[in-house]
Order: C-alpha cells, then sequence, then structure tokens
C-alpha cells in the first residue's frame, strides 16, 4: 500500500519510479503484480484524439475606448459573446461565416474552431471583427483589428467532455459511403473506424475512477491542466466485460491554460463531410496504491473489447446499439447465441489491420494516434522523472 | 528499355480519342493504367506506367504532347510530412496500394514514395492535411 503523498515525497527525492501503461503490460507479467506493485509507483496513461467537446475561453485586453462584445469573429469564426464585456468562448467544431458546408457534398471544412486554437497557440496573427451596442461604461461600437495570444489577458482551454472511456467502432450497412465524425465510412461493411488508445487510454487503465477525479492534474496538450468534473455524457452504468466497458461509458470535463500549451499536442482537423473539430492530447499518470491499482493499469489491447455500431442508420436515427446485441442467432445447440455473427471486436485485432464480421475481413481505421498517445505518457513519465510534475490527490469522486 | 510513370492530363476534345491504342499500336509501348478519370469540368487525367525502349518513349511522349495532351512526371507528386502527420492511421485504409501503411508495433505511418499512384485520395481524408501535392 502506497499513498499519494508517498509516491510525491519518492518524486522529490529522486526515486520514484515511472512507467508508461504499455510498458506495464510486460513488467506484471514478468514480476507479478504483488512484485510489481511494490516497485512502481505511477503508470502514465495518454491520448491523442479528435475531440469536438473542447473550446477555449479568452479574455481580450480592452482597447480604448472600451468596448462590451455583443458580437465577435477572429479569422471569420464567430465566438460566443453573451459573457461580460470581453470573456468570449471559442468552440472547437465552429465553422467560419460562409464557409461552404455541405453543399457541394461531401464538404473539405477546411477550416474551424480547432484550427483557430491550433493558430492561436503557435502564435499566428488572427484578424479580430467585433461590434458593440455601446454603453456608459463601454462606448466604443466597433473594432477591427489583429491579434495574437499574447493580445488576450487570458486564454483558458475548457473542455465539456474529452477522454471517452471506450468508443463505438463504427461501420456502414448501406450501400453507399457515407461522411461521419468517424472519418469516411465505406458501404455494405467495407470498413470499421475506430478511436481509442486502447491499453494507454488513460479511462481504461482506471475503469472504476478509483484515483483520476476532481483535481486530477494532468498533461493537457502540453501544458498542465486539471480535471474538474465528469465529463458531458459520462456514464458510468454500461456494460462490462472483466470490469472494462464496452461502449463509450465516463468522460473527463478538463482545462487548462492555454498559453503554456504546444501546438504539437493541440491540431485543427478537418474531416471530410462533416465538419471541423480539434485533435487534443491528454495524459493521466495513475498512482499505483496497490495490487489492484496495478492490475487494471496492465490491461492488455486484447482485453478491451468495444461495440460494433451501425453508423448508416443506428447511430443517426439514434437507435445505437451494438450490433452483436441486434443480429442474435441460433448457436449449434438450439439456443439463440447473440452475436454470433457481430462479435464484438477488440482492440487487439483493430490495430491488426482488419477484424472478422459477419464472415467478412473488415479493414480497420483509426481515429486516435497510438504512436503520439505513447510520446506524450513518456513526456508525462519525464516530467515526474525530473521532479516538474507531482500527483494529486483527487478532492472529490466523480 | 525504360518505365516512367506519368499524368495525362487532356481537353475534353480528346476523351474519345484511341489515344492507348496508338500508343501500343503504333510506338510500341507497354503500359499499365494506374488510374483514370474524368473531372467535374470534364477533363480526363490518366496516370500511367509505360514502358519500352528509350526511342519509342520519347517519339510515343512527343505524339501525345502534340495532341495538346499535358505532361507531368508522377515522381514526388505527393508529399507526405511527418512534421505534420498525427499517425491516426485514417489514410492508411484509403490508400489502395499501401504506400501509406502502419509500421507495427509501434503504429507509426509510413511513406513509400515508390508505391504511391498519385490517387490523391489521401489528401482530403487527412484531418490536418499532412498529404500534399508538389506544385
Ligand atoms: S495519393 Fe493515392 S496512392 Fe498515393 S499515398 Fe495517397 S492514397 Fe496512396
Ligand atoms: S491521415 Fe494524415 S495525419 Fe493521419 S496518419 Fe494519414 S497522413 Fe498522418
Amino acid at each position: 500500500m502506497k499513498t499519494i503523498s508517498e509516491i510525491n515525497k519518492k518524486i522529490k527525492q529522486g526515486k520514484v519510479v515511472v512507467v508508461n501503461a504499455e510498458e506495464i503490460i510486460d513488467i506484471v507479467e514478468q514480476k507479478g503484480s504483488k512484485k510489481a506493485a511494490e516497485e512502481i509507483d505511477v503508470v502514465t496513461t495518454a491520448t491523442f484524439a479528435p475531440m469536438c467537446s473542447s473550446g477555449a475561453f479568452l479574455n481580450l485586453k480592452q482597447p480604448k475606448p472600451k468596448i462590451k462584445i455583443q458580437k465577435v469573429w477572429l479569422n471569420d469564426i464567430e465566438l460566443y459573446a453573451g459573457l461580460a464585456a470581453a470573456d468570449l468562448y471559442l468552440g472547437a467544431s465552429q465553422l467560419p461565416e460562409g464557409d461552404p458546408l455541405n453543399k457541394i457534398y461531401p464538404g473539405e471544412f477546411r477550416y474551424g474552431g480547432g484550427h483557430l486554437i491550433e493558430d492561436l497557440v503557435t502564435g499566428k496573427e488572427i484578424t479580430l471583427r467585433a461590434t458593440g451596442y455601446g454603453t456608459d461604461c463601454y462606448p466604443r461600437r466597433e473594432l477591427n483589428q489583429k491579434v495574437k495570444l499574447k493580445d488576450f489577458n487570458d486564454a483558458i482551454l475548457v473542455n465539456p467532455r474529452n477522454c471517452y472511456q471506450n468508443y463505438n467502432a463504427a461501420v456502414n450497412l448501406s450501400s453507399k459511403t457515407i461522411y461521419t465524425y468517424m472519418g469516411v465510412l465505406k458501404p455494405n461493411l467495407g470498413n470499421i473506424a475506430y478511436c481509442s488508445a486502447g491499453q494507454l487510454s488513460p479511462l481504461l487503465n482506471d475503469p472504476f475512477c478509483r484515483t483520476i477525479g476532481i483535481g486530477t492534474r494532468i498533461f493537457l496538450a502540453g501544458g498542465i491542466g486539471y480535471v474538474f468534473g465528469a465529463g458531458t455524457q459520462s456514464n458510468a452504468n454500461v456494460k462490462r466485460k472483466k470490469e472494462v466497458p464496452v461502449s463509450p461509458s465516463l468522460t473527463l470535463r478538463v482545462n487548462g491554460d492555454l498559453k503554456q500549451m504546444n501546438k504539437k499536442w493541440l491540431r485543427g482537423a478537418s474531416f471530410v463531410g462533416y465538419g471541423a473539430t480539434l485533435i487534443v492530447g491528454i495524459g493521466i499518470p495513475i498512482p499505483i496504491l496497490d495490487e489492484k491499482m496495478i492490475k487494471c493499469t496492465a490491461i492488455k489491447d486484447k482485453d478491451i473489447y468495444t461495440q460494433v455500431v451501425d453508423y448508416s442508420r443506428d447511430y443517426p436515427y439514434g437507435e445505437e446499439k451494438s450490433l452483436a446485441e441486434v443480429h442474435p442467432v441460433k448457436s449449434a445447440k438450439g439456443g439463440i447465441r447473440r452475436g454470433g455473427l457481430f462479435n464484438r471486436v477488440n482492440y487487439k485485432q483493430l490495430k491488426n489491420d482488419s477484424v472478422v464480421i459477419a464472415d467478412k475481413k473488415v479493414p480497420a481505421v483509426s481515429l486516435s494516434s497510438y504512436y503520439k498517445a505513447k510520446e506524450i505518457a513518456n513526456i508525462l513519465k519525464n516530467w515526474i522523472e525530473e521532479k516538474k510534475f507531482f500527483l494529486t490527490e483527487a478532492v472529490e469522486k466523480i | 528499355m525504360i518505365s516512367r510513370k506519368i499524368i495525362l492530363t487532356f481537353p475534353q476534345a480528346l476523351l474519345d480519342k484511341p489515344i492507348v491504342y496508338k500508343l501500343i499500336k503504333d510506338y510500341n509501348l507497354i503500359f499499365n493504367i494506374l488510374q483514370a478519370k474524368i473531372t467535374p469540368d470534364e477533363e480526363g487525367i490518366m496516370i500511367l506506367e509505360i514502358k519500352g525502349a528509350s526511342r519509342d518513349y520519347n517519339a510515343g511522349i512527343s505524339y501525345l504532347k502534340n495532341l495538346g495532351i499535358d505532361i507531368r512526371p508522377l515522381d514526388q507528386k505527393i508529399i507526405w510530412n511527418e512534421r505534420k502527420c498525427t499517425h491516426c492511421g485514417l489514410c492508411v485504409d484509403i490508400c489502395p496500394t499501401q504506400a501509406l501503411s502502419f509500421k507495427r508495433p509501434q503504429m507509426k505511418i509510413e511513406f513509400d514514395k515508390r508505391k504511391c499512384i498519385a490517387c490523391e485520395l489521401c489528401l482530403r481524408i487527412c484531418p490536418v492535411k499532412a498529404i500534399e501535392i508538389q506544385q
């Protein structure tokens, strides 16, 4: 048994032992969980994937005379200005005025809120246009100027829903190509798209959020961020296989200072036919409190299953369900064996190029970058080893 | 004997001419059609791999040029910008020749220029526009 403050002491003394969530698998296999739990103090987890429910609060330095901003555009992208005079919220999926959208289907969505966030973090010059109605305290009615991130007093990344614990694998059962937030799905079960870092993914390494909670300090896009609650749509009440959810489940609400962040880990992204979004890099340390905790972090891709969902009909019409449950077939013994054709799939199969569904070899497509997630897990590992990052005790469960 | 990959762009007026047939018959060239399509503005684009004696090849190319066909070499037309790539893997399944592929188990994307036939399918799929056409 270890406490978080004991682990922090070890960090201070330079004695902490940190490994990433991939390395821990072999360590536990070789040494056994008991011995490994004594030796290892922290396991770092990470994910780098499109996370649409992201955005930033920006507070503009007031011009002279001052303005109470009623409407505002940065690079033609409208921000929400319905707060105080100069507080603005920029949503990652917001599209610029005049964007052709899906008029020429499938649309390209070359620039959106996510790209704007990337440009801000890169320090690029942005065109700002704002209007106000003029008050005695804020007389200005119009503002047109070039701004950079430094022209904002504060810039905070505030993401209502990131870091899904698990996610659907998407397929298309129709006879037409469809363009979705899960990428281009080819007709007649032509491919299967998934979006999870699997064995590296933060919430899959702490399936019941024993250590991750409100106040947990994290790596957020190259800077320091914090979990400030369960994300929107977070749902703990899901089917599980060996404790691990087999469908989208818990999510996290995270925030951090955008000015500390790095463009490498905040990337604007375009999904053809769907829209624009932001790719976010998140790393979360898991303190190894005991043997039970280390067992959780030793989870392997092959033990993480996810449901397969049809995005041509079931998802868009709100009848999202695991195809394993809607295509029951008779088993050899005569009873109904659910999901005979549409098995759930695991991340080992998905990463291996293709899965077999309904007797068909289906190529797998990923949206989440395992390679970059591992890079983040290793950066976080270095930060801890170099005494730059200390663990926090959650102030409340999520 | 030489072997080249080239991109032909030809105007609508030539769309129904038996150009390819002439190349075989009159110039003795062997070729593979790697891709052929007609764009919305009704130009034809064809990517060919042509093999033949050097003299025949040059004569064949002159013939095509005289018809008003624009010819560009395929080499290095598509650029994969590793610094921009997030290694997500969305392009892997769309690429018809496995020019873009995962190196496993690292799950790192690799681009094999020699396999690329410049079909451009990956261009609009890549969410971060890491793949570009060299101008
Ligand atoms: S242009 Fe076509 S062949 Fe070349 S990498 Fe892209 S998808 Fe593959
Ligand atoms: S789709 Fe783009 S970012 Fe993703 S792996 Fe391919 S080239 Fe890289």
